[in-house]
């Protein structure tokens, strides 16, 4: 390992530089920069290779790595190393976001070929991917925090990457101001974490705040002080309940952004900053508690919203939020849910992308249209895009052998497992786990046959719909293969968990309270029984081009059970109604009780501003008469005086 | 001859000067009659310097002379601008700087 731990630093540093490139050399990059930009991308995905191949051939016990750079503060008590940590779990995001990531960056030469800041969009993608390695590399919850707001800047450039200014972009600028905002409620856990932590432990490196010794000596309170504080992080930038409302709106952006950054990698940093802290959370056992209640709610929720959206991207992004809550809720079980934790986010980082490349490929093909209603029939026109989404649906449904069988089952076989002391736990998580998987049968196939199926297609007028370039295609095939078999090499035998036990410690077998075959059967039940209703209700149905009135359900779902109005009453206008008391108090009682001096000195001036009369004879005759008084009263005195 | 008379002569002479300028409109008159209270101040002067015998009282009316002749080159020169621009020399019309 440490022959080529020299070459970690080049992961960052490759697209960092492309960035800078890009950026700095503006117009003049033009021509070449998306290129350059790929190039980038595809050279710290070859360092990444190297590196996990390397890792692979080393002993367990030598695969974490601390590579240290340089002092990068030293203040008093306080010493932070820059260095990046090479671990399987850093290695395995590393491998996503490197290897996605350039898929992507290939897929968006030929998605934004006709947008004339096409160079910039590179720099920004570049700088993600940058931000999204430092985040993932760090050896120091500083590092990590730096990566974190990293990512958060690309993420709300690149959702307002449209925002040209004019008043029809103006939904760009809100939705990327809105996940600018929400995301730093968040970082504000972040921060208080890490300052609950430095005072704990004085230090900020894993190394020091997650050995046994440290969190061992940590009180009970302090750990689930810091566990909520992270929780509320992961909260803001992995879209979770109560934080989740931004996430909509993001798809605003291109969709290349929603499929690399919403979708595949920077959402799901939330989860590894969990699985990264989890020493911390099983040290207190309440926050781990809440961390799978807002993953079980936030997976029924965004669940539910993806049942009634009928614009493409939004339901996908409400897929990823319920999706991200499956990762939460595994994340927030211990040892046992780790690894599917973070495998499921690895099969999902592949499926969401192909999925969201696919609605791009679609919105490309008809003239970005994103109403699923004005879709049908797509299947015969864009064939590669139909069997690649598809892979991707079949993975997203945890159909066996494809990839989200394996992940998402490991996550609902954990989620049954017993906890002692608290019985109802493994039911209640367990049988969410499970309607939330049937749930996301529904609006998957939903999703699927409203686009490819049906009998009429219900285009608008003039479309002619066909595949993009190569350049578009190709990364769907890989991400389509990827769904499909990325599950079946990693998860058979358990390879994946082996590979992260370094990391995330070897869970003890515990057995779920139904017996596993029970539970796979009972999931694969209800999933094909949510797909079919859907089928029918999309496929064989015809869908009504105005989407129906609905019910109460559907309508709520369909303003995101009115998440947007729930924020807007309970935080944004009492926010505003502070903000207007202060305002008022400042000007009617500060500003006021102030000015009466002035006014005062006013008044006065107004007074003797009248002695002033103009006439030269008049302060002549005030002059003499002045000093007749005081000869007058001089002569009295003196006179007076000198009498006696 | 009694001193008093130079005194009652400067007083009757600052009188004469004072009211010019309180009571005459012409900006010209109203210098002369500054220009008449200033030399009975002069007179006060060298008829108290003689009196004590002591000549601190001429010198300080020659430090007048010279301060007056300044002040009628500024004066004069002001009074012939104004009324140049206004065709006045009525000391009651410049009255801009009224409150």
């Amino acid at each position: 390992m440490n022959e080529v731990i020299g070459l970690a630093p080049w992961l960052v540093g490759f697209p960092l530089i492309g960035a800078a490139i890009l950026l700095l050399g503006g117009r003049a990059t033009d021509r070449w920069g998306h290129w350059l930009g790929v190039l980038a991308s595809g050279a710290s995905m070859v360092v990444a290779f190297i590196l996990m191949f390397r890792m692979i051939g080393t002993p367990v016990e030598e695969r974490s790595v601390d590579h240290h750079l340089w002092t990068w503060l030293s203040a008093g008590d306080l010493g932070v190393d820059l260095g990046l940590r090479l671990d399987p779990l850093s290695v395995t995001f590393v491998m996503l976001v490197t290897f996605v990531g350039t898929l992507i960056h290939i897929y968006s030469v030929a998605y934004m070929d006709h947008d004339p800041d096409r160079r910039r969009f590179f720099a920004y993608l570049n700088l993600f991917v940058a931000a999204m390695l430092v985040l993932v590399l760090a050896d120091s919850y500083l590092l990590l925090f730096v990566g974190w707001e990293g990512v958060g800047l690309a993420s709300y450039l690149l959702i307002g990457f449209w925002d040209t200014g004019r008043p029809s972009a103006r939904e760009n600028a809100v939705a990327a101001k809105k996940a600018f905002v929400m995301n730093r409620i968040g970082d504000m856990g972040l921060i208080a974490a890490m300052a609950l932590l430095f005072a704990h432990a004085g230090a900020l490196d894993f190394g020091t705040v997650l050995s046994d010794d440290s969190v061992g000596a940590m009180s009970q309170a302090t750990a689930t002080a810091v566990g909520l504080c992270l929780l509320l992080a992961a909260c803001g930038k992995s879209a979770q309940f109560p934080l989740q409302a931004w996430l909509g709106d993001a798809m605003a952006g291109p969709t290349p952004v929603s499929a690399l950054i919403h979708a595949a990698t920077m959402v799901t940093a939330g989860v590894y900053l969990m699985v990264r802290s989890g020493a911390i959370l099983e040290a207190a056992p309440t926050a781990q508690l809440v961390v799978v209640l807002v993953g079980a709610v936030t997976l029924l929720f965004g669940a539910i919203v993806g049942c009634a959206k009928d614009d493409i991207k939004k339901a996908l992004a409400a897929s990823t939020m319920s999706q991200i809550g499956y990762m939460m809720l595994a994340a927030g079980l211990g040892p046992a849910g780790y690894a599917f934790a973070i495998f499921h986010l690895l099969t999902h980082g592949f499926f969401k992308a192909g999925l969201f490349l696919g609605a791009g490929s679609v919105m490309h093909a008809m003239g970005d249209q994103t109403d699923m209603r004005r879709f049908g029939g797509l299947s015969r026109f864009l064939p590669i895009t139909w069997i690649t989404m598809g892979l991707g649906w079949l993975a997203i449904l945890g159909i066996p052998p494809f990839s989200g069988f394996w992940s998402k089952d490991g996550i609902i076989e954990a989620a049954f497992i017993p906890v002692e002391g608290q019985p109802w736990r493994a039911w209640v998580f367990g049988t969410v786990a499970v309607l939330g998987a049937a749930i996301t049968a529904f609006y998957m196939t939903r999703l699927f046959f409203m686009t490819f199926g049906g009998r009429r297609p219900r285009w608008t007028e003039n479309q002619h719909p066909h595949e993009g370039s190569p350049l578009m295609w190709w990364p769907l095939v890989f991400l389509g293969v990827g769904s499909a078999a990325l599950g079946l090499v990693l998860g058979i035998g358990g390879t994946f968990t082996t590979w992260l036990e370094p990391v995330t410690g070897h869970a003890e077998h515990h057995e779920p309270v139904l017996p596993v075959p029970v539970i796979i059967t009972a999931t694969l039940v209800v999933v094909v029984l949510g797909a079919l209703l859907a089928f029918r209700m999309y496929a064989v149905n015809l869908v009504p081009e105005e989407a129906p009135r609905g019910s109460v359900l559907t309508r709520a779902a369909r303003r995101d059970l009115y998440q947007d109005a729930a924020n807007e009453t309970l935080v944004m206008k009492p926010g505003y109604g502070l903000a207007r008391v202060v305002q008022v108090g400042d000007r009617d009682v500060v500003d006021r009780g102030w000015s009466v001096l002035p006014q005062a000195v006013s008044w006065f001036g107004g007074v003797f501003r009248k002695a002033q009369t103009g006439y030269v004879r008049s302060y002549a005759a005030g002059m003499a008469g002045g000093v007749l008084v005081i000869a007058v009263v001089v002569w009295l005195v003196v006179g007076l005086g000198g009498a006696q | 001859m009694d001193i008093t008379n130079y005194v009652v002569l400067a007083a009757v002479l600052f009188a004469v000067g004072a009211t010019t300028v309180l009571l005459r409109r012409n900006a010209i008159v109203v210098f002369m009659g500054v220009e008449l209270m200033l030399n009975a101040t002069n007179l006060a002067f060298v008829t108290f310097a003689r009196m004590h015998g002591d000549l601190t009282g001429q010198v300080l009316a020659f430090f007048v002379m010279v301060v007056a002749a300044a002040e009628v080159v500024v004066g004069l020169a002001i009074i012939v601008t104004i009324f140049r621009t206004r065709r006045s020399a009525s000391v009651d019309d410049v009255n801009l700087l009224k409150g």
